[in-house]
């Protein structure tokens, strides 16, 4: 199922001048087929117009973005935007129709046969976690903003697009939610292989998704690297100050304890109170749990496979060190 | 009204009911004509305002102005021009609905969220198929509470209709005052109201029946 048809997206140098500002300044970066890059930076600093002009809401003063090699300034925009995902932080649910018609919405516009249509949004509801059976007649109104928005995503894939994007899509709802939601996401774009340019002003929700981080400031690009490598190597003070100081310890969740370089220690010699950590577990995860069992080590298994002593001296150098 | 006479004959009632049954088929008639009529037009009016910014202006003017001018001096204004008879009724009748139906189709059209505009548009409606498939549709709760108040004054604005021939239960009323004849006058007022109130009622129902997304569920 996990079909690779996401699409390569390329910014080339575009900018977006308005008479009094300049809103996109120069733009160029290169998202690999089925990724998600998140665009992030404090507000006005051009991450949405950038992304509108993905679409074609905005069209730039100069440049190019290429979906597969072909510019979109040269496509029709209606005939553009059908083959192009969206997804807003307000949703947008047309409030007048049902569940299903919302997410019919591009599949109908492209005039599939009615069976097809039903048979991708059933497939797309449940995808999302919403059972056909319950929600497809219901109206927006009423759904919660969770379900709200899972609809919302649902929509955006309807017509199996090789991009979509999101624009602070989870902005809206309780943070017990969004992290579900984020979660979901995950496991939904690399289900149906979509390129995603996913636009937040939330760092820690741009290290979760990222498989690049842009960093944007005052429509230029400050750094575009993968999330480990912004934590790592900031580029410059601002980037380390956007990242926070705690950047070390967000590393720590992108790592895994399977990744650490665990000592073979004998697991008898290990004091007692010492957690038993999964190699999948992420470092961050690891830590808490040895802080709160108050253990300086921890032994790690693999099933019943002892692997060896993670400590919490080693976590430590690796939240100092850089890389 | 004769001394001695009650207010209400009641067996001068019991035996006009034909008479009752055709003021009440052409108040409806000239009611429903000037209502669509009018509709169409605001509608047309409205699309070209959405589209021409510019002409809103003049536009709303014009029907503004309209609305000011009192019936009684529109119907005999018109008179010399078009006659006594149904078609200088309905060119009244179908002034005084513009205003309102165009404020409503405007206000209702306007009043669709930003949200929905921009993700409609994001995902490849053309203009058309925003106006129709959501424009519309959404403001369509709007556009009927216009009709609503639209029709219930025509209903009203009829009956004055009686002094060039023409009003439903308005010639009731009219030929009750010439000849003095409570009974008749209070008939034609009391049917007008009702008729007013039943016609509010249907639209309401109408409405809800065209807009189930507005019902709890």
């Amino acid at each position: 199922m996990p079909e690779q048809r996401g699409a390569q997206v390329e910014f080339r140098d575009v900018t977006k001048r308005y008479p009094d500002q300049v809103a996109v300044d120069g733009l160029s970066f290169t998202v690999p087929a089925g990724r998600i890059c998140v665009l992030v930076g404090p507000s006005g600093s051009g991450k949405t117009t950038s992304l509108k002009m993905v679409n074609r809401l905005v069209e730039p003063t100069s440049g190019a973005i290429l979906i597969d090699g072909k510019n979109v300034f040269d496509e029709d925009p209606t005939a553009l935007r059908r083959r192009i995902g969206y997804v807003i932080q307000q949703v947008g649910l047309f409030p007048h129709q049902t569940i299903a018609e919302n997410v019919a919405t591009v599949p109908r516009l492209l005039r599939w046969p009615r069976a097809r249509i039903d048979a991708r949004v059933a497939e797309l509801l449940a995808l999302v976690g919403l059972d056909p059976a319950r929600y497809a007649r219901r109206y927006p109104a009423q759904l919660s903003g969770g379900e709200r928005q899972r609809v919302g995503v649902a929509r955006a894939l309807a017509a199996a697009p090789p991009v979509m994007l999101l624009d602070e899509p989870f902005g809206a709802v309780d943070p017990i939610v969004r992290e579900r939601l984020q979660n979901e996401f995950l496991q939904i774009q690399r289900a149906e292989g979509v390129t995603a340019l996913f636009v937040t002003h939330d760092i820690d929700e741009a290290i979760k998704l990222g498989d690049r981080v842009a960093v944007m400031r005052g429509g230029r690009l400050v750094q575009f690297a993968p999330p480990g490598e912004l934590l790592a190597r900031p580029a410059d003070d601002f980037v380390a100050r956007f990242v926070g100081s705690d950047r070390g310890l967000k590393r720590l969740a992108l790592l895994t304890v399977g990744g650490a370089d665990l000592q073979p220690l004998d697991p008898s010699r290990v004091d007692g109170r010492a957690p038993r950590l999964a190699p999948s577990m992420s470092l961050r995860d690891a830590l808490a749990l040895m802080l709160t069992h108050e253990a300086e080590a921890a032994l790690v298994y693999d099933g019943d496979r002892y692997r060896g002593v993670l400590t919490l001296r080693q976590i430590g150098h690796m939240i100092r060190t850089e890389a | 009204m004769t001394p001695g006479e009650p207010i209400i004959r009641w067996d001068w009632l019991a035996s006009h009911v034909p008479d009752f049954l055709a003021a009440g088929a052409q108040h409806i008639e000239l009611t429903v004509i000037a209502v669509t009529v009018g509709f169409a037009i605001a509608f047309a009016l409205s699309l070209a305002a959405l589209r021409y910014p510019r002409l809103e202006g003049a536009i709303t003017g014009v029907t503004g102005t309209l609305y000011t001018i009192p019936s009684l001096a529109l119907f005999s204004f018109l008179v010399p021009f078009t006659g006594l008879g149904v078609l200088t009724s309905e060119i009244g009748l179908v002034g005084y609905t513009l205003l309102i139906l165009m404020r409503n189709i405007l206000g209702g059209i306007r009043g669709v969220s930003d949200d929905v505009r921009e993700a409609a548009i994001g995902m490849g409606y053309t203009s058309e198929q925003l106006l129709w498939r959501i424009e519309v549709p959404l403001a369509l709760a709007v556009i009927i509470a216009g009709v609503r108040i639209a029709t219930v004054t025509t209903i009203g604005l009829v009956t004055v209709t009686a002094l060039i021939g023409q009003g439903g239960f308005g010639a009731l009323i009219l030929a009750g005052m010439l000849t003095f004849f409570s009974t008749e006058i209070i008939a034609g007022a009391t049917l007008s109201v009702a008729l007013a109130v039943l016609a509010d009622a249907l639209l309401v129902a109408v409405q809800r029946r065209l807009t189930p997304w507005t019902r709890p569920a």
